[in-house]
């Protein structure tokens, strides 16, 4: 068991009633954690659409998690 | 010198301006994102920004290097808003400073075009009959269009 911290922005932020959160999982990557939070909170929004982030890096999905780790899933960006 | 910040207060361009050329640099870009009264064919009232500051700061830092590598430019500043802003308002500026006008103008495209494809920074449009929406993410997997294509100098 490890302990997550996971940012939640823009519409994903509307979805958890959340700005963050230290989450207990066994989730060994970024797709299992995704799935997890998915059941937990139903995003409206497919992984596909997102990217993600490991400690102020944007990453593959296949990255593993340690733990500690801070994630930011990214929803699509519209900066500008 | 480069540098990037995020703000929740009115960007200052001419005060930002005054960052940008040295004795070398014959020519100084400016570029100024602005809040529009339309979008999609809606009319548009207000937009929310909200950004991830520690995310963007260290993307925007690797987009303003790939930029200096590119292009050559010798200085770089970067402002980008967040919070809630009317039309009109500045959103986002972008300055850059180089020997020749062809870098200039092609490192500051490449500057706006990948801090609006890159950046962790969201919009959330309020329109003028009431609606509002997360920019983008209505039609899921669609990020920011990535409009410079193949620019080279």
């Amino acid at each position: 068991m490890k302990t997550i911290k996971i940012r939640y922005f823009a519409m994903l932020r509307e979805e958890t009633g959340k700005d963050w959160e230290d989450l207990k999982t066994n989730a060994s990557n970024l797709v299992e954690l995704f799935d997890e939070l998915k059941g937990l909170y139903h995003f409206s929004l497919p992984r596909e659409a997102l990217r993600a982030a490991v400690n102020n890096s944007f990453c593959d999905w296949q990255e593993q998690l340690k733990d500690g780790s801070e994630v930011v899933l990214v929803p699509p960006v519209a900066g500008g | 010198m480069i540098s990037f910040s995020i703000t929740d207060k009115e960007i200052d361009s001419s005060t930002l301006k005054e960052k940008l050329g040295t004795a070398e640099d014959g020519a100084i870009l400016v570029f100024e994102g602005v809040v529009r009264n339309h979008n999609e064919g809606k009319a548009v009232k207000s937009l929310f920004y909200e950004a991830c500051e520690s995310l963007a700061s260290a993307e925007a830092e690797r987009i303003m290097t790939e930029a200096v590598f590119k292009f050559g430019l010798s200085r770089i500043v970067c402002v980008h808003r967040t919070g809630h802003l009317n039309v009109g308002d500045v959103a986002v500026f972008v300055g850059v400073s180089t020997g020749h006008r062809g870098e200039a103008f092609a490192g500051c495209r490449y500057l706006i075009d990948e801090i609006k494809h890159r950046l962790p920074i969201w919009k959330k449009e309020h329109y003028l009959d009431g609606s509002h929406e997360w920019v983008n993410c209505s039609h899921h997997g669609h990020n920011a269009k990535h409009e410079h294509g193949e620019v080279s100098v």
